[in-house]
């Protein structure tokens, strides 16, 4: 009976710090996942099938692009667009469906926050959590890209920084939009909008191919961004206009790290 | 009388949803060490004044102070030094009985080893054990709600919030869970429940204000309010069913000279008195007979009856 004896006793509890919250929560995940490790197989096989049925397959009917004034292979072309495409996959798995059972069913964050945890530890290590699917999914299908000849600059070592602000913009906004989703049925809505995004970012052929006013259509969406700045490492035609897509992808998932939080407040902190 | 020497404590306290107030203006002083409860019926506003004081629902009006602090400035402070057993259980599903406690354990920023050492204890406190490394979703009712009870025990709160503790379990369960709890309430550990069961009430707590539509209706120890409020014995009668309409309410008029007060219930009458054999004596002599007849005594579900005009549990 200490442990009882010991209860009205002085405690050392106390509020955590951000680092210390965000790395906690990936903790649990990591602990919930273990058990399930399989799941991420298939998110990390998807764009590898498409690289060898597409990138491979398709790709021995068509001479290869120009990108940066050089041509090159189709398979490296379409390589990068994949692994974007699995930074934005991997994320959106655990930033809508695992979010939303979080939030609804399994009654996480209601737990959490009877703890010294905040909305904004939540917010934060939920969001880091799923971008880093998504990091691990790029990353190894980098190893894939490096071990098929695809990668053709040293700039390369930063495309997994970039999967990660893929996955942040993603992670944010798809974790802000779950906080209003009422039943599974809304996240149809996630789908027609990732599914165009996927086939029409650049992804299986350059932007040069539609017609102007859809171009620039195209060029403002956040997959779009996340591909060319991929292909750009990748490829090593890295230049200012890169840096773009960077600002780009950060504003996206700070603005939707902070609607996550504000939503957690009204919809927990009743 | 002063915020500071109080574990909680809250004055015209208010809560309101949108045009609905679940809690009207209300005055709580929870003093170290002590047993305290919410009594009332669903929806009397306990929940509401629960959720305020776990520092997780802004107050609507009014004052609080939990441990001198303001729930408003100091939530995640206040948070750290309280433990909070949920009405629903909020377990991690996806862990197992002990990286439940754990991961909750390391959430409040305690280190591993401490952690690790506490979860062992709890464990054994709550005779999970052998439960472990079982799924959370195998665990049967009772046995998550001694969890939920271990897990709000991790920091070593200085106040235990216990939100229908035992609601939904079934006897058993429920004698093992009011089994720990008196066992920390002699440890000193202050404790403030709600419930809508009067025995728990009566059991578990030294002193309870009695809600009602999210006002306080009295408030005192379990003894004091029945004395206060009720006489010492009821003697319940049943009639056969009803004839004629209302026999119930006939007979109460027939009788209510024999008792200090006649409560018409829709299955049976009250008759509070000092005597209840004495009062179903005088009640045959009259000529009336009851199908049943019980002689008990007054518990608060009579006291609530008598403040509010309707039964605890409905």
């Amino acid at each position: 009976m200490s442990a009882v004896t010991a209860a009205v006793a002085r405690q050392a509890a106390s509020p955590l710090g951000a680092r210390e919250a965000t790395a906690l929560l990936l903790y649990r995940n990591f602990l919930a996942y273990r058990r399930a490790w399989y799941i991420f197989l298939t998110g990390f096989l998807e764009p590898v099938f498409y690289l060898f049925s597409i990138g491979v397959g398709v790709g021995q009917l068509v001479t290869g692009f120009e990108v940066d004034g050089r041509t090159i292979e189709y398979a490296a072309f379409v390589a990068p667009g994949m692994l974007a495409a699995s930074a934005m996959n991997g994320t959106i798995l655990d930033a809508t469906f695992n979010f939303f059972f979080k939030l609804k069913y399994n009654k996480l964050f209601d737990q959490m926050l009877a703890t010294p945890l905040t909305t904004m530890d939540i917010a934060r290590g939920e969001l880091s959590w799923s971008l880093l699917r998504g990091g691990i999914y790029s990353a190894g299908f980098l190893v894939v890209m490096l071990l098929m000849g695809l990668v053709s600059s040293w700039w390369a070592v930063l495309v997994v920084p970039a999967a990660l602000l893929i996955g942040l913009a993603f992670g944010g906004v798809c974790m802000a939009l779950t906080t209003f989703m009422r039943s599974w049925q809304d996240f149809e809505l996630v789908t027609l909008a990732t599914l165009p995004m996927f086939l029409f970012s650049a992804t299986f052929f350059p932007v040069t191919a539609f017609p102007t006013w859809l171009r620039w259509v195209v060029e403002c969406t956040p997959l779009y961004r996340g591909v060319v700045l991929c292909r750009e490492l990748t490829t090593g035609t890295v230049s200012w206009a890169s840096a773009v897509s960077v600002v780009y992808l950060v504003v996206m998932g700070v603005a939707g790290l902070l609607v996550v939080r504000r939503r957690l407040d009204r919809l927990l902190l009743t | 009388m002063t915020a500071t020497d109080s574990m909680i404590w809250a004055q015209g306290l208010r809560k309101g949803f949108g045009d609905v107030e679940a809690v009207r203006g209300i005055d709580v002083d929870v003093r170290r060490g002590e047993a305290f409860g919410f009594l009332g019926p669903n929806g009397a506003g306990k929940s509401s004044t629960m959720r305020m004081v776990a520092a997780v629902s802004p107050i609507s009006g009014g004052e609080l102070r939990i441990l001198g602090l303001d729930p408003a400035v100091d939530g995640p402070e206040i948070r750290a030094r309280i433990g909070v057993c949920p009405q629903e259980d909020t377990l991690d599903t996806e862990l197992t009985v002990r990286e439940n406690l754990f991961v909750y354990g390391r959430y409040f920023g305690l280190p591993r080893k401490e952690v690790r050492a506490r979860v062992d204890e709890l464990l054994e406190f709550v005779q999970l054990t052998e439960k472990a490394g079982s799924m959370v979703e195998d665990l049967s009712g009772g046995m998550k709600r001694r969890l939920t009870i271990a897990r709000s025990l991790i920091n070593r709160p200085e106040v235990l919030l216990l939100d229908e503790p035992t609601t939904g379990l079934d006897p058993q369960a429920r004698h093992v869970v009011w089994d720990r709890l008196f066992r920390l309430k002699q440890q000193g550990v202050t404790l403030v429940l709600t419930t809508h069961y009067m025995d728990e009430a009566e059991q578990l707590t030294d002193r309870l204000v009695v809600m009602d539509k999210g006002l306080i209706v009295a408030e005192g120890s379990p003894l004091d309010l029945i004395a206060e409020h009720s006489t010492r014995e009821v003697a319940e009668l049943r009639f056969g069913v009803a004839q004629e309409g209302d026999t119930h309410e006939v007979v109460a008029r027939q009788v209510e000279d024999l008792a200090d007060r006649v409560e018409v219930l829709p299955d049976r009458l009250l008759l509070y008195s000092h005597d209840g054999e004495e009062t179903v004596a005088k009640v045959h002599e009259r000529g009336l007979e009851p199908v049943a007849t019980l002689v008990r005594r007054s518990t608060l579900e009579d006291v609530f009856l008598r403040l509010t005009g309707r039964t605890l549990v409905d």
